[in-house]
């Protein structure tokens, strides 16, 4: 009687894997150098007509604006902040008036959301204290939510000198 | 006297953990990897805030000025000085007005660098809102420390 091959039912089958694994590499070594790291970036967003800047003109806002000066220094670091012609500490401090001056509510109709921030900011001013100021009259975080206070605002035009 | 076993022997090396770790890798490459074409140079070092909300939406067709720390502003990849960024805006306009959109519409993102001066920040508004732009976003980098 002939002997069946044992190895008839189980034969192994072997995929050649090479192709795949070429790819596969080729691939990671495309992610891997088109790789750029970007850190997460936002936005304020500002709404400012080029009437509202040259002449503050009365409409129908009955809330007069805050109006917050930024001063620099010889270096163009801040020197002194003041809110409505009153000096001002920091940035929370500013915060702490603005929330004084407002209220925490933000809601519609709410008094933050009627007032407006006018910032007349130094020429030679470092940007980055803007964005500190602005970030400040804007909201704060309170148990990892954002509150938003202040969403108006606007800037003096420049001066130069 | 004991046989040894003499030749080549076939020893199969079991690829299965390295494909997988491989995959693996091309996975977490491919959800890290920024497909988004927002204009984003290297020589800007953006301020910090955690109120910088990050964008819900697709700016349509923004208008993207960013602006170094020497006071030169980069628009489509150009070092232009700020004071000629006028004639860039006025092209855009045209174009924005051939295709029917008010220029009021349109969003101009600026990418300033938080050494920059202020005022070179209020002049590209300045120039912007006289070209008829009215939308902004002072773009900074989203800080998540809470």
């Amino acid at each position: 009687m002939a002997r069946r091959s044992s190895s008839g039912l189980t034969d192994k089958v072997e995929i050649n894997m090479t192709p795949m694994i070429d790819v596969v590499f080729q691939l990671m070594s495309f992610f891997m150098c088109t790789l750029k790291v970007i850190a997460p970036e936002g936005d304020f967003d500002i709404r400012m007509p080029i009437a509202a800047a040259a002449a503050a003109a009365p409409d129908d806002q009955q809330v007069p604006p805050v109006r917050v000066k930024l001063s620099a220094g010889p270096d163009g670091s801040l020197a002194s902040i003041a809110m409505n012609g009153t000096p001002v500490a920091d940035f929370d401090e500013l915060r702490k008036r603005i929330i004084g001056l407002v209220g925490a509510d933000s809601g519609p109709n709410s008094l933050a959301e009627k007032t407006e921030v006018e910032f007349d900011a130094d020429y030679a001013l470092k940007y980055v204290n803007v964005v500190k100021a602005i970030t400040a009259v804007s909201g704060k975080v309170e148990n990892g939510q954002v509150v938003e206070l202040i969403r108006k605002i606007k800037f003096t035009p420049p001066k130069k000198g | 006297m004991a046989k040894r076993s003499g030749g080549p022997s076939n020893t199969e090396i079991d690829m299965t953990p390295m494909i997988d770790m491989t995959f693996q890798l091309i996975t977490f490459f491919m959800f890290v990897m920024n497909f988004s074409e927002a204009e984003q140079d290297d020589r800007i070092q953006l301020p910090s805030s955690q109120l910088a909300k990050p964008a819900d939406g697709v700016i349509e067709k923004p208008i993207t000025l960013q602006l170094t720390n020497a006071g030169s502003v980069i628009y489509a990849g150009e070092l232009v000085a700020v004071r000629d960024i006028g004639a860039y805006l006025e092209r855009e306009k045209t174009l924005m007005i051939d295709e029917n959109r008010e220029p009021n519409s349109a969003t101009i993102i600026v990418r300033a660098d938080g050494r920059a001066k202020t005022g070179e920040v209020q002049d590209i508004i300045r120039i912007c809102q006289e070209k008829g732009f009215e939308r902004f976003a002072l773009r900074a980098q989203y800080d998540d420390r809470r």
